[in-house]
C-alpha cells in the first residue's frame, strides 16, 4: 500500500500518451480508435486517480511526494540555490481535484465521440483534450509553483487551441472563432503576467518554489493524529511548527507560517513590554519606569531584528506586506483564468469552442485553476487580509453581475457561460472568505451540474441542426448541406433559444437531464447546488455576524442576489428551450441525440442530485437529511481536505437554518418569478421579443443585461481603441514613415550603396553577391581571404602543420623564459 | 618471478563495452563474409545489435569508478560519458549509411567493421589512463577512418580526401609520439597518474626535465589537436569532409572529435594540470597558448564558414569553430579549481554537438543525390515548401548549432562560457560570444533559403526509412538536451564527482 | 661504454627532422609514407634511450612502448600503401601535388 504513490506520474503519462498518438496516428486510425485512445487514457487517469485516493486512506492521509525517474531535477542552477524538481504531489486537495477533473473529462471524451462525429479534425480533436487534460493534471499534481505555471500555461494553449478549433467555418463564422480563441489567449495573458511576477517573488523571497517538502505537512494539528496510521515507517513527518526544523527544510508555504510565527512574536513581545509600561505608570514609581522604558527599548531592538525582512530590489518589505503583494498579484491570474471582474470578457466568447470543450475547460476544470492557486496558497492567502477581502468583494460582485447579465442573452451556451462566471464569483468569494473547504466542494458540484447543462445544450444544439437539415432536407432537396457546419446558411442559428421551444417531447432524456442541472444550480433542495451554494453563504453570514467584518455583509447581499438571478435565468431558459411550442421547423424536426451522448448525461445527473451529500454540515435536522445524517458525509469532504489545508485557515461551520431556509427560498422565488414572467407559452412574445423587453417597465434594465452591461465596448473605449492608435501611430509613422521610408531607405540602402560601390568595385572578386549586408561583406572578405590558403595541395597543409608546430612549441615555451 | 596479474586483477567487466566491440568488430568481419551480396543490410543489423549491446553494458557500468587492465583503463563517469557519445554517433551513423551505401554503390560489409572498429578506438580514448594506451586508441580510431573516407574508391574526390587525411594523420601522429615519448623521458613514466605525481617535483626542480615536459606536452597538443581539427592543423578538415562518403563525415565530425578531446581532456586534467611556470601558480603553463589556439580556431572556423557554398564544406568549417569552442573549456582546465566544471561543459557541449551536426549531415544527406551533387546551399532553397519537417529539422539543428535558447547548442555554449569567465578567459570568452553572432549569419542563410526563397526543381528524395530514423533520433537528442539540459548535466555529476575529481 | 643520453635525443631528433623534411619535399606519396616511418622510428629511438637511461630500470615501459610503435606503423603502412594503390590506379600518378581536386 505505501508504494501505491509511486503511481502518481502516470495519471500525466496516460493522457499524454493519448495526445501523442491521435496527434501523430489519430488521422489514420479513423474515428472510433482515436475516440478509444482518448477515451482510455482519460479512463485510466481516473484509475489511477483512485488509486491514490486508497492510498491516501490507507496511510493517514499524510501527503506523499513523488519524483518521476529521470526528471528529479528539472532545473537546477546551483550559484543560486535554484532546485526545481518535476515532483508531483500527493496529497488530499490534488487528489479531490484529480478525482473530479479525470471522471468529468472522461465522461464528457465518451460524449465527444457523439458531438464530433464527422468533424474533419476528429482525430486532433481527441488529442486537443487528451494534451488539455495532461497539462490540467501538471497544474493540479505540481508540488511546486512553477510546474503549476507550466500547467497554467499549457491549459491556456489547449483552450486557445479548442475556442478557435472550427477556424475555418465558412462566412464569418471562422474569423469570429479564431477571434475568439485570441481574446482568450490575450486576456489570459495579462493574467499570467500576474502569476509570473507572483512566482518571482516567491522564489526571491523564499529561495524555494515548492509548496512543501516531501515529508512536511501543512497542517500538524490534524496530522499528527493520523501519523501512526502511516504504514511506510521509515517516513518522518514534520512541519513549521517544530522548532528544530531550519528553515531550508520547509517549502515555501511552511516558511510563510514560521515567518508569520515570527512576525507575530515579536509583536506579542513587544505588547507585553508595553503593558508592564503602562503598569509601572500607573504606580507613578521614577525608577520602575525608567526600567520599564528600557525594557520597552530593548524590545522594540530585538523585535526589530527578529522581524523577517524581505529586501526585493531596492524595497524592504515585512512578512504582511509580501504577502499582500503575491497574493495581489496571484489574483491578477485568478481574475485572468477564472473568469473574474475586470477579465472575464473572454469566457463568453469561448463558447466559440465545441461544446464537449465549454464543457470540460470552461466550465468544469480550467476555469477553476485560479481557485485552486488560492486554495492550494491558502496560509499566504490567510495572512494576507487586505487581499482576501478584495478577494471576497470581486468574487461577490462578479457573481451578481453576470448572474444578471445571464438574463439578457439569448444564446443557449452563452446563458452557461454567464453563469459560469457567476458560479467561479461563488468560489472565489469563498476563498475571500477564508472558506477554502467551500469553494472546493462548490467547485466539485458546480463542475459535474455545469458540465451537465453544457452537454445537454450541445445535445440540444445537435437536435436543433439535425432538425435544420432534416428541414432542408425535405425542402431544398441538397443533400451535401448536411455537414456539420452549414446551418448559417438562411440565418438560422441552432444556438439561438429564440428558435427553440418545445423540445421536452422531442428530446426527452435531453429535457429531464437538464432540468435536473438546473435545479442543482439554482440551489433546490437536495441537489447538490444547494449545499455548496448554502456552505458559502453560511461562510459569509459567519464572517459577518460571528467575526464582525464588513466585507461578510456586503457578500452575502450580493450572493444571495446572485443566487435569486441564478434561479431566474435557469428557469426562463428552461421555458424557452424545452416548454411550450417549438418556434421554429428545425425544433418541431427536432431528434434526440445518441447513445453516446445520452449516457454521460444521465450519469452527470445523477451526481447532480448526489454529490452535494459528500460536504453536508453537522448539526443539520430531521427534514433536510430524511434522518440519514449518519450515512450521509457529514464535513466528509472537509475532513478530508483538512490535512491540506493550514490548521488556522480551516473551520467547519454547522448547519443554520437562518441561511439554509431564505436560501432556498430565494431559489424557488426566482424560479416561480420565471415561471410567471416565460411560463405558459409567452416564453418570446410574437415580435421576437423577450417579455422582460418588450415590457416598458422593465425594457431599459433589460436592454442592459442584453448589452453585456456594455463591458466590451467599455474595454474598447478605454484600452483596445487607444492601443490601436499607438500601435497605428508606432506602424505607420515610426517604422514606415521614419525608420523604413527614411531610415531604411535613405540613409541605410544609400549609404550601404555607395559605400559597397567603393569598397567593392576595386576588391570585388566575384565570390560574393550583393546580397550580403555590411557585416556579413566584411566577415564574407575575412573569410574569402582565409580560404585561399586552402590550396588543396596536400604538402602546403603538412607546412602548415609544422609552422603550427613551431607557434605552439614557442608558445608553451614562453612562460620559462 | 614475474608477478603474472590474474584476470580478476584485469578487472574485464568494466571495461567491457570497449572491448566488446572491439571483439565483435572481428565477428562482424568473419560473419560478413558469408552474408550474400544482396543483402548486407543484415551487416547492418548485425552491428547495430552488438552496438546495443555495448550501449546497455556501458549503462550498467556507468559509474563504477574502477580501474582496469593494469591501471591503463579507467571506467569512471567520464570514459562512461564519451562512451555514450561515441556509441551514441555510431548507431546513428550506421542508420544514416545503411541506404547510403546502397544508392552509392559501396556497399560492403566492411564498412561496418571499420566504423566499429572506430567507435572503439573512441572508447578507448576516453577510458585511457596511459600514454601507451591513448597512442593506440589513437590509431585505432583513425586508421579505420583513413579506409572509410577513401571508401567510395571509384571516386577521385573521396580517393584524395583519403590519401590527404592518412598522409597529414599519420604526419600529426609522428608528433604526437615525439611528445609522448618526451613526457615519458621526463617523468619515466607514461601512467597518467604518475605523471601528475611527478610534475610538481619536476617544476619545482627547474632541471632539464622540465624542457622535456613542455615541449612533450606541446607536441602531444599537436597530436590530438590535429584529430580535433584545431587551426593551425585543421587544414586537412575542409578537404576530407567534402570528399568522403557523408555519413563518414558526420562520424568523423563528431566521434573522432570526441576522442581527441576526450584524450586532451584526460591529458590535461589528470596528468598536466599542475603543470605551471612556477610552483604556486595557479595558471598551468599550456593555458595561454590552447587559449590561443582555441581563439584562432573560432575566429577562421566561422569566418570561412560564411563564404561556402557547399553545405558539406561549411558544415566542415563550422565543424573546426565547433572544436574550438570545445578547446575554450579545455583551456578552462588549466585555471586550478575550474578543471570540474569546465570538463563537464566540455562534455556537455559534445554531447549536444554529436546529436546535432548528426542531425544537421543526416538532412544533408537526404538531399544528397546519388552521384554526390545537391549538397549545394542553393540546393536548399524551397524546402519549406517541398519538405516541410525536413526544413524544420534543419532549422532547428541550424539554430541549435549556432547556440539559440532551448536547444542543445546553447545549453553547452552557456556552460562553457561560464566556465571560461570562471577560469578568468574574459577575452576569449568575448572573442566565442562574436564568433557565436557571425556563425548565426551562415547557419540562418540556410534557413533562410529553406524558408523564403523558392525551389527552382523537384529536391532530391534522398531520405529514405532509416535517413529517418536517423534524422529523427538526432532531432530527438536536441531537443531533449535543449529542453531538459539537467538531465545530461545530472547523469554526468552522478558518474563524475567521485570519478575524476 | 655506452654513449650518453644527449646523443641518443640528438640522432633521434635529427632522424625526426629528416623525416619532417621528408614529408614536406617529396612528391612521391610513396616517399612521403617512408618519410613518416622515418619519424616514428626516431620516436623509437627516444623511447629506448630514455628507457636505457632512466631510473626505473626495472620496467620495461619504454620497450613496450617502442614494441607498439612499430605495430602501429606497420598498420599505418599498410592502409597508406592501399590508399596510395587505389590513387594511382585511377590517376595514373602517386605524386601527391596532382591530387588538388578538393580546395578552397
Amino acid at each position: 500500500m505505501e508504494n501505491l504513490a509511486q503511481i502518481a506520474p502516470l495519471i500525466i503519462l496516460f493522457p499524454a500518451i493519448g495526445a501523442f498518438i491521435n496527434f501523430f496516428w489519430g488521422a489514420k486510425m479513423g474515428e472510433g480508435a482515436s475516440a478509444m485512445v482518448g477515451t482510455v487514457a482519460s479512463g485510466s487517469s481516473f484509475l489511477v486517480a483512485l488509486g491514490l485516493l486508497a492510498y491516501l486512506t490507507g496511510n493517514g492521509f499524510n501527503p506523499a511526494v513523488i519524483n518521476p525517474p529521470l526528471l528529479d531535477s528539472w532545473i537546477r542552477i546551483d550559484s543560486v540555490g535554484l532546485d526545481i524538481s518535476w515532483q508531483t504531489r500527493v496529497d488530499t486537495l490534488s487528489v479531490s481535484m484529480t478525482l473530479f477533473v479525470t471522471f468529468v473529462g472522461t465522461l464528457i471524451h465518451i460524449y465527444a465521440a457523439g458531438y464530433m462525429h464527422g468533424d474533419p479534425r476528429f482525430s486532433r480533436f481527441f488529442a486537443y483534450l487528451n494534451m488539455f487534460l495532461a497539462f490540467m493534471l501538471i497544474l493540479v499534481m505540481g508540488n511546486n509553483l512553477l510546474m503549476m505555471f507550466v500547467g497554467w500555461e499549457g491549459v491556456g494553449l489547449c483552450s486557445y487551441l479548442l475556442i478557435s478549433f472550427w477556424w475555418d467555418k465558412p462566412g464569418g463564422e471562422g474569423i469570429a472563432n479564431s477571434n475568439a480563441g485570441r481574446k482568450a489567449f490575450i486576456a489570459n495573458r495579462v493574467g499570467d503576467f500576474g502569476v509570473l511576477i507572483a512566482i518571482f517573488l516567491s522564489f526571491w523571497a523564499f529561495g524555494t518554489l515548492d509548496y512543501y517538502k516531501p515529508n512536511e505537512i501543512p497542517n500538524p494539528q490534524v496530522s499528527a493524529a493520523h501519523l501512526e496510521e502511516e504504514t511506510d515507517s521509515s517516513r518522518v513527518f514534520y512541519s513549521f511548527a517544530d522548532e528544530d526544523v531550519e528553515m531550508s527544510q520547509l517549502g515555501m508555504f511552511g516558511q510563510v507560517a514560521r515567518y508569520v510565527r515570527i512576525d507575530e512574536a515579536a509583536s506579542v513581545s513587544l505588547d507585553n513590554a508595553r503593558t508592564i509600561l503602562n503598569q509601572a505608570r500607573g504606580t507613578g514609581d521614577e525608577q520602575l519606569i525608567a526600567q520599564a522604558e528600557a525594557l520597552l527599548e530593548t524590545t522594540r531592538a530585538e523585535a526589530d531584528a527578529n522581524r523577517p525582512q524581505f529586501n526585493i530590489g531596492p524595497a524592504t518589505f515585512g512578512i504582511g506586506t509580501l504577502l499582500t503583494l503575491i497574493t495581489l498579484f496571484m489574483l491578477l491570474g485568478v481574475t485572468g483564468k477564472s473568469a473574474q471582474i475586470p477579465l472575464f470578457v473572454w469566457l463568453p466568447d469561448a463558447m466559440a469552442g465545441p461544446t464537449p470543450v465549454s464543457a470540460l475547460i470552461h466550465a468544469a476544470t480550467m476555469v477553476t485553476a485560479g481557485v485552486y492557486m488560492m486554495v492550494r496558497s491558502n496560509i499566504m492567502f490567510h495572512h494576507a487580509e487586505l487581499t482576501s477581502i478584495i478577494v471576497a468583494l470581486i468574487g461577490a460582485t462578479t457573481a451578481l453581475v453576470a448572474g444578471f447579465i445571464a438574463i439578457g442573452q439569448f444564446d443557449i451556451k452563452r446563458v452557461l457561460a454567464y453563469s459560469t462566471i457567476s458560479q467561479l464569483g461563488f468560489m472565489v468569494a469563498a476563498v475571500g472568505l477564508g472558506a477554502y473547504v467551500a469553494a472546493m466542494f462548490h467547485m466539485i458540484t458546480h463542475a459535474f451540474f455545469k458540465a451537465l447543462l453544457f452537454l445537454g445544450s450541445g445535445s440540444v444544439i445537435h437536435g436543433m441542426e439535425h432538425g435544420h437539415h432534416h428541414v432542408h432536407l425535405h425542402d431544398a432537396d441538397h443533400p451535401e448541406a448536411v455537414t456539420h457546419d452549414s446551418h448559417d446558411d438562411d440565418g438560422f442559428d441552432p444556438q439561438d433559444m429564440r428558435y427553440m421551444g418545445g423540445l421536452r417531447e422531442k428530446m426527452p432524456v435531453t429535457y429531464w437531464t437538464y432540468l435536473f442541472g438546473t435545479i442543482a444550480l439554482a440551489g433546490i433542495w437536495p441537489f447538490a447546488g444547494f449545499w455548496s451554494k448554502d456552505e458559502i453563504l453560511l461562510d459569509a453570514w459567519y464572517v459577518g455576524f460571528e467575526k464582525g467584518l464588513f466585507q461578510g455583509f456586503i457578500v452575502l447581499g450580493l450572493l444571495f442576489a446572485a443566487a435569486a438571478f441564478t434561479a431566474f435565468y435557469m428557469w426562463r431558459q428552461i421555458e424557452m428551450v424545452f416548454h411550450g411550442k417549438p418556434r421554429h421547423e428545425a425544433a418541431e424536426h427536432a431528434s434526440e441525440s445518441s447513445r453516446s451522448m445520452t449516457i454521460p448525461l444521465v450519469i452527470l445527473a445523477f451526481f447532480a442530485l448526489f454529490v452535494g451529500f459528500i460536504n453536508i454540515p453537522s448539526g443539520i435536522g430531521f427534514p433536510f437529511t430524511f434522518g440519514l445524517e449518519g450515512v450521509l458525509g457529514v464535513h466528509l469532504l472537509g475532513d478530508f481536505l483538512e490535512y491540506s489545508i493550514f490548521a488556522e485557515a480551516f473551520n467547519l461551520l454547522t448547519f443554520n437554518a437562518l441561511i439554509a431556509i431564505p436560501a432556498l427560498a430565494v431559489g424557488i422565488g426566482g424560479i416561480l418569478a420565471a415561471r410567471s414572467v416565460y411560463g405558459g407559452g409567452k416564453a418570446i412574445d410574437a415580435s421576437g421579443q423577450d417579455p422582460l423587453q418588450a415590457d416598458p417597465n422593465t425594457a431599459l434594465v433589460w436592454n442592459v443585461a442584453y448589452a453585456r452591461m456594455y463591458w466590451d465596448e467599455i474595454y474598447f473605449a478605454l484600452i483596445i481603441n487607444p492601443y490601436i492608435r499607438i500601435a497605428d501611430f508606432l506602424y505607420e509613422v515610426v517604422d514606415w514613415g521614419f525608420l523604413h521610408d527614411y531610415f531604411h531607405d535613405s540613409v541605410l540602402i544609400r549609404g550601404y550603396r555607395s559605400m559597397g560601390d567603393l569598397l567593392a568595385r576595386p576588391f570585388d572578386l566575384g565570390i560574393i553577391d550583393g546580397a550580403v549586408n555590411g557585416l556579413g561583406w566584411l566577415a564574407g572578405r575575412i573569410g574569402g581571404g582565409l580560404r585561399l590558403t586552402q590550396t588543396g595541395y596536400v604538402r602546403t597543409y603538412a607546412v602548415a602543420l609544422l609552422l603550427g608546430v613551431v607557434a605552439v612549441i614557442i608558445l608553451m615555451l614562453l612562460p620559462l623564459i | 618471478m614475474i608477478d603474472v596479474p590474474s584476470i580478476a586483477d584485469l578487472n574485464l567487466t568494466v571495461t567491457f563495452p570497449a572491448v566488446f566491440l572491439a571483439l565483435f568488430t572481428m565477428v562482424v568481419l568473419i560473419v560478413d563474409l558469408f552474408i550474400p551480396k544482396d543483402r548486407k543490410i543484415r551487416t547492418a543489423h548485425l552491428t547495430l545489435g552488438g552496438l546495443v549491446v555495448a550501449f546497455v553494458w556501458n549503462v550498467l557500468v556507468f559509474d563504477s569508478n574502477q580501474t582496469a587492465l593494469g591501471g591503463m583503463y579507467i571506467a569512471d563517469s567520464f570514459s562512461g560519458f564519451i562512451n555514450f557519445i561515441a556509441l551514441t554517433a555510431a548507431i546513428i551513423t550506421c542508420f544514416l549509411s545503411v541506404d547510403y551505401l546502397k544508392r552509392t554503390g559501396i556497399e560492403q560489409g566492411e564498412f561496418y567493421s571499420l566504423l566499429l572498429f572506430s567507435t572503439a578506438g573512441v572508447m578507448f580514448m576516453g577510458a585511457a589512463s596511459d600514454l601507451i594506451v591513448v597512442f593506440i586508441a589513437l590509431e585505432i580510431l583513425s586508421i579505420p577512418l583513413y579506409v572509410m573516407a577513401a571508401m567510395r574508391y571509384r571516386d577521385a574526390k573521396s580517393e584524395e580526401s583519403g590519401l590527404k587525411y592518412f598522409i597529414l594523420g599519420a604526419f600529426a601522429s609522428a608528433f604526437f609520439l615525439y611528445g609522448a615519448a618526451l613526457v615519458y623521458g621526463a617523468t619515466g613514466t607514461t601512467s597518467l597518474p604518475e605523471i601528475f605525481a611527478s610534475v610538481e617535483g619536476i617544476v619545482a626542480t627547474d632541471s632539464g626535465a622540465r624542457l622535456y615536459l613542455v615541449l612533450g606536452a606541446a607536441l602531444i597538443f599537436v597530436g590530438l589537436g590535429f584529430k580535433v581539427a584545431v587551426v593551425p592543423f585543421h587544414m586537412w578538415t575542409p578537404d576530407v569532409y567534402e570528399g568522403a562518403p557523408t555519413p563518414v563525415t558526420a562520424f568523423m565530425s563528431v566521434a573522432a572529435k570526441a576522442g581527441g578531446f576526450a584524450a586532451l581532456l584526460r591529458l590535461m586534467v589528470i596528468a598536466l594540470p599542475e603543470l605551471t611556470a612556477n610552483i604556486g601558480d595557479t595558471i598551468a603553463i599550456w593555458q595561454t597558448t590552447i587559449a590561443i589556439v582555441a581563439a584562432a580556431t573560432m575566429i577562421l572556423g566561422n569566418f570561412v564558414a560564411i563564404v561556402q557554398t557547399n553545405v558539406k564544406r561549411m558544415l566542415a568549417y563550422s565543424s573546426i569553430a565547433h572544436a574550438g569552442y570545445i578547446l575554450m573549456g579545455v583551456a578552462a582546465v588549466g585555471t586550478i579549481g575550474v578543471a570540474e566544471e569546465a570538463t563537464r561543459a566540455a562534455l556537455i557541449y559534445m554531447l549536444a554537438y554529436t546529436f546535432t551536426n548528426l542531425g544537421a549531415f543526416a538532412v544533408v544527406m537526404a538531399l544528397e543525390k546519388d552521384d554526390g551533387s545537391g549538397t549545394q546551399i542553393a540546393d536548399f532553397k524551397g524546402l519549406s515548401r517541398s519538405r516541410p519537417l525536413l526544413a524544420v529539422m534543419m532549422a532547428f539543428f541550424m539554430l541549435s548549432l549556432t547556440g539559440v535558447p532551448t536547444t542543445a547548442g546553447f545549453i553547452g555554449k552557456f556552460l562553457l562560457f561560464g566556465a571560461a569567465l570562471e577560469a578568468g578567459l574574459v577575452l576569449l570568452t568575448i572573442i566565442g560570444v562574436l564568433t557565436s553572432v557571425v556563425s548565426a549569419y551562415y547557419y540562418v542563410r540556410i534557413i533562410v533559403n529553406m524558408y523564403l526563397e523558392d525551389g527552382e526543381g523537384d529536391p532530391a528524395e534522398g531520405a529514405t526509412q532509416y535517413l529517418n530514423y536517423a534524422t529523427y533520433a538526432a532531432f530527438a537528442g536536441t531537443l531533449i538536451i535543449g529542453l531538459f539540459p539537467f538531465l545530461a548535466v545530472n547523469l554526468l555529476d552522478t558518474m563524475m564527482i567521485a570519478g575524476l575529481f | 661504454m655506452i654513449p650518453p643520453l644527449w646523443m641518443f635525443l640528438t640522432v633521434a631528433a635529427a632522424l625526426f627532422s629528416i623525416g619532417a623534411f621528408g614529408v614536406l619535399a617529396r612528391k612521391n606519396a610513396v616517399a612521403v609514407l617512408m618519410s613518416v616511418e622515418l619519424m616514428l622510428n626516431a620516436v623509437n629511438i627516444n623511447l629506448v634511450a630514455f628507457w636505457r637511461f632512466g631510473e626505473t630500470a626495472p620496467s620495461v615501459i619504454g620497450q613496450s612502448f617502442a614494441a607498439f610503435v612499430l605495430v602501429i606503423a606497420a598498420a599505418e603502412a599498410a592502409v597508406g600503401l592501399a590508399i596510395i594503390i587505389a590513387i594511382y590506379r585511377t590517376r595514373q600518378s602517386v605524386v601527391v601535388d596532382d591530387v588538388d581536386m578538393l580546395k578552397w
